[in-house]
């Protein structure tokens, strides 16, 4: 266990509501850490639709995800957030002092005033493909990512998938494995066209095996995998495989904070209107993850629940003290907080 | 208004008047069709809206293009008349479409 970071509000999600919560936040100096089970900024934004135009931004007419996000980051930059990306909040508890801790995946521990869930459709994580029975092998066998190369050395290796991660994984795995085949419902691949041209190299000088086709089943004892039926155009085969990759992209799911005992909706996170607080006092809910009557899954809206969020935090971590409402227009303070004073 | 089919997976058949212009998709989520969940939107980014196009349709509707294509990878079981009905506009010479939703969406 690391010695735990000290902050003012943990905010699980880095999507556009949780970054511009770090402004609100920043205002009243509260100090804000983030934790994104993506590598980068941004969330739906930036991983399904960073090019695709949004129109109801206000003051923007037409701004894409990434750009959005870019926007954001520069905006919140003066607060100077700290994040943590790669990384799933797993522990959830109230410390004797009040206090909040959250744990991620990785070990790390964090202590704050309050925590932000802003955690939009859930946090991505890799689909399951459709094989029947594909649960039993998960962790034994088969893998959703690649930790370390070395767990697939002289391993006959099972690739599934078209993408960059299964074209890249074919050729970095293939000096390593035994034997490599890789597994797509076409011969067109999403993957750089450069990687596909080495990959299909490899296949004509006899390194790796391209089926085209989808698994349509596996077999092995105890999680033990030791071979797959490759549904393709021309009937099914059989390749002998003692490991297995899939990647066939990410899904949403709400993920370990479904288990926080927060009252929920639908899968959605219960809030009130005024604080957009959960059924645990000091754990707050913003954008698409939160419900409540009337509630609607737009970026603004998440905006909104941010600002009247702020005000709840300000009061939880400074009790006591006076709320002086102020505007960025006029305030010397708040200018000075922004470095534009 | 265009009258477009939609069978659930269990066979109920849900008859729509759909607007030209509009998607299959949404005309799904508006009617409740079971099994479509549409997760990005319509913004061709999930692969949770996928039909299977009657094969009477399936000359009529089309192909889907290079970017659909690539989505569909993420589906199940994708079969030859596969599509994504966030990227099927209705219009006139789709009266009568027949679309089947699958087992489930991935």
């Amino acid at each position: 266990m690391s010695t735990p970071i000290e902050t003012d509000v943990v905010i699980i999600g880095a999507g556009p509501v949780g970054l511009f919560a770090v402004f609100e936040l920043g205002l009243y100096d509260l100090k804000c850490h983030l934790i994104d089970i993506l590598d980068r900024p941004g969330g739906q934004c930036a991983e399904l639709y960073p090019e695709k135009p949004i129109y109801d931004i206000p003051a923007w007419p037409e701004i894409s995800g990434q750009a959005l996000t870019d926007k954001l980051l520069e905006q919140i930059a003066p607060f100077s957030p700290e994040f943590h990306f790669n990384r799933m909040v797993t522990g959830f508890r109230k410390l004797d002092n009040g206090r909040f801790e959250v744990e991620t995946d990785e070990g790390e521990l964090f202590h704050a005033h309050a925590v932000v869930i802003a955690a939009g459709g859930g946090s991505f994580q890799p689909k399951r493909p459709p094989v029947p029975g594909i649960e039993a092998y998960e962790g034994k066998s088969v893998f959703y990512s690649v930790r370390r190369m070395e767990e697939f050395r002289d391993k006959d290796l099972l690739i599934v998938g078209g993408g960059d991660s299964a074209l890249d994984w074919t050729l970095n795995l293939q000096p390593v494995a035994k034997s490599v085949t890789l597994v797509h419902r076409r011969a067109e691949f999403r993957a750089a066209p450069d990687s596909v041209k080495k990959m299909f190299a490899m296949r004509d000088e006899g390194k790796i095996r391209f089926e085209v086709g989808q698994v349509t089943g596996l077999k092995g004892e105890d999680g033990q995998l030791e071979g797959a039926t490759i549904k393709g155009p021309d009937g099914e085969v059989e390749v002998a495989c003692n490991r297995m990759l899939p990647f066939f992209g990410l899904t949403m799911k709400l993920g370990p904070i479904a288990d926080w005992g927060l009252n929920q909706h639908e899968n959605l996170i219960a809030v009130d209107t005024e604080k957009f607080e959960t059924s645990i006092p000091g754990v707050f809910a913003i954008g698409d993850i939160n419900w409540y009557p009337g509630k609607l899954k737009l970026i603004l809206s998440g905006f909104h629940e941010a600002a009247l969020m702020t005000q709840a935090v300000k009061r939880l971590a400074h009790p006591g003290e006076k709320m002086v409402f102020q505007y960025t227009t006029s305030s010397t303070s708040l200018q000075k907080k922004l470095g534009v004073q | 208004m265009t009258k477009i089919t939609l069978v659930a997976f269990d066979g109920t058949r849900f008859d729509v008047d759909a607007e030209n212009g509009s998607t299959v998709m949404e005309n799904a989520i508006r009617n409740s069709v079971p099994g479509i969940e549409a997760e990005c939107g319509g913004a061709c980014a999930c692969a949770t809206c996928h039909v299977y196009v009657d094969e009477k349709w399936a000359e009529a509707v089309g192909a889907p293009e290079a970017m659909e294509e690539d989505m569909l990878d993420f589906a199940f079981d994708v079969r030859p008349t596969s599509r994504l009905s966030c990227q099927i506009k209705v219009r006139d010479e789709l009266d009568g479409l027949v679309v089947h939703v699958p087992e489930r969406q991935a």
